[in-house]
């Protein structure tokens, strides 16, 4: 077995490659391969807000799992109460807080789990799961008024 | 170190994420619950090795990262000695004056599944444990080899059907109990272990921020819901993990320096184990008369257990 593959790094060759016509073989991939997620400095991600970093097309960031959902929670801003709940509790990065307030979901990322529905504790609640295909501002525009209380 | 502020979940939420969507864990999984919980308490550099299993095939699909720190993946057993090794390496060239920024705040974290934490990586961690290397190990605690289609470990749980011990006419699930990997790590003498659980995100924030502030080597086994393998609809994870803690079949508690254990988490109302076990598929055949004596072990063994640890708690020991 020959590994001819050259390293793999910030040049991105590994993905062009992946999507063009000379797609490496299995034994060409260098061992060892590093995959960066930013673009320049990965330093401070810490301290950067998403939409300040330089994420590299490695960073799954980049990527979608939509097409995953068939159904999809919908955000209603006018009964929330800031809480975070949804946030802290979302699997997939898929809430967006900024300044410990909720703006919404991220579609690129939220893969429909519901969890967050779930634990969002309003009344009625603040989010709900609707089909996949339905349209946000009309779901909003029907909005239950109050949910029965469970138990 | 820069820890974050964990006082209410609104300044919690300031953090920003360094664990990226799109990474390919299956919805409602807890494993990625307890990454973001871990990576969002501390803004300090952080070095982190997975082993093989969900976490790390799912975070790492080639051409993505969903990693935004420095990350490396390891084969099975050994998350503890990937991430430890690099440990002495920064240590021996600290020492030596090669470090491109020495004075950067660095932690080293160590992520395993139970399969690799309580059975095929076991003497490695407890290797890296001996040793003494300043790491934090975090086991994601599914009671079950779930990348590779739930095969029963070590840390699963007496009567839970799983692919290799399955519920059947001759069968209740696993027959064997499931092992005390908190005592067993803190009998190696480690500053400071504990068990925590995602539901109580305020008590798991805490405990991975002692974690990583105690120099040597802490462990922590984290409850890790599994919506395939546990059998429960993926908007549940948070529901039935409220559950686990709450019939106490995970306790919340740390242990310090080998001694001195405080519950860090008492419910006001303690379920009976029947409500956690009813809400998942693994558990549904011991609700059969014949495996009614099932149920009532595994509930002379929470009450027996709780009593154990109340006890320690009071004494001190
Ligand atoms: C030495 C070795 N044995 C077996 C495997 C196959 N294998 C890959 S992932 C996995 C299961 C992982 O289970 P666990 O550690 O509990 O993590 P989980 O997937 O449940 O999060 C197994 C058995 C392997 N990769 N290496
Ligand atoms: S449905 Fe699941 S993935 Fe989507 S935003 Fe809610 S918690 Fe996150
Ligand atoms: S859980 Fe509900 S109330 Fe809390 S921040 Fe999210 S949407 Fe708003
Ligand atoms: S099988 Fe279980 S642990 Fe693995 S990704 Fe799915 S829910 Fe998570
Ligand atoms: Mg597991």
């Amino acid at each position: 077995m020959s590994i001819t593959g050259s390293a793999i790094g910030t040049d991105k060759r590994g993905i062009r490659e992946l999507g063009g016509e000379e797609k490496l073989g299995w034994d060409e991939v260098e061992q060892g391969v590093v995959l960066s997620s930013f673009d320049g400095s990965t330093e401070n991600a810490a301290f950067l807000k998403p939409e300040e970093r330089e994420y590299s097309d490695f960073n799954s960031y980049t990527a979608t799992v939509a097409s995953w959902r068939i159904i999809k929670p919908v955000y209603n801003r006018d009964i929330c109460i800031d809480c975070q709940n949804c946030w802290v509790w979302c699997p997939d990065t898929s809430i967006i807080s900024r300044d410990k307030q909720m703006l919404g979901i991220d579609y690129d990322h939220c893969k429909g789990c519901g969890v967050c529905v779930e634990v969002c504790p309003t009344n009625p609640k603040s989010l709900l799961m609707f089909n996949e295909a339905s349209d946000n501002d009309a779901e909003l525009a029907g909005w239950p008024v109050k949910e029965k209380k469970e138990k | 170190m820069a820890i974050t502020s964990i006082k209410n979940l609104k300044e919690f939420s300031t953090n920003n994420d360094r664990f990226e969507g799109a990474h390919l864990l299956c919805p409602g999984c807890a494993h990625s619950m307890i990454v973001r919980e871990l990576m969002n308490c501390t803004d300090d550099n952080l070095v982190i090795s997975s082993n093989t299993g969900c976490l790390e095939v799912s975070t790492a699909v080639y051409p993505y990262t969903s990693w935004d720190t420095s990350w490396i993946h390891i084969g099975f057993e050994n998350s503890a000695t990937a991430v430890t090794g690099a440990e002495a390496m920064y240590k021996a060239r600290k020492r030596k004056g090669t470090l491109k920024d020495p004075d950067a705040p660095v932690k080293f974290v160590a992520f395993g599944g139970d399969g690799s934490t309580y059975d095929i990586g076991f003497q490695w961690l407890s290797g890296a444990m001996e040793r003494g290397h300043d790491f934090t190990y975090i086991c994601l605690d599914n009671e079950n080899y779930a990348n590779t289609g739930g095969q029963r470990s070590s840390a699963t749980p007496i009567g839970a059907h799983t692919s290799t011990a399955q519920a059947g006419t001759h069968s209740y699930g696993k027959k064997q109990k499931k092992k005390d990997i908190v005592s067993i790590m803190a009998a190696h003498g480690s500053p400071y272990v504990a068990q925590l659980a995602p539901n109580k995100w305020k008590s798991m924030a805490k405990g991975f921020q002692k974690a990583l502030e105690t120099e040597g080597p802490c462990f922590i086994n984290t409850v890790s819901a599994c919506t395939t393998e546990w059998k429960f609809d993926p908007k549940d994870t948070i529901h039935v993990t409220d559950l686990a803690t709450d019939s106490l079949m995970f306790p919340i508690y740390e242990i310090i320096d080998g001694h001195e254990l405080n519950i860090l988490y008492r419910p006001k109302n303690i379920i009976k184990v029947e409500d956690y076990l009813g809400a998942q598929g693994r558990y549904k055949h011991l609700f059969k008369p014949e495996n009614k004596h099932v149920i009532e072990r595994i509930q002379s063994d929470i009450d027996k257990n709780w009593t154990m640890l109340q006890r320690r708690e009071e004494a001190k020991i």
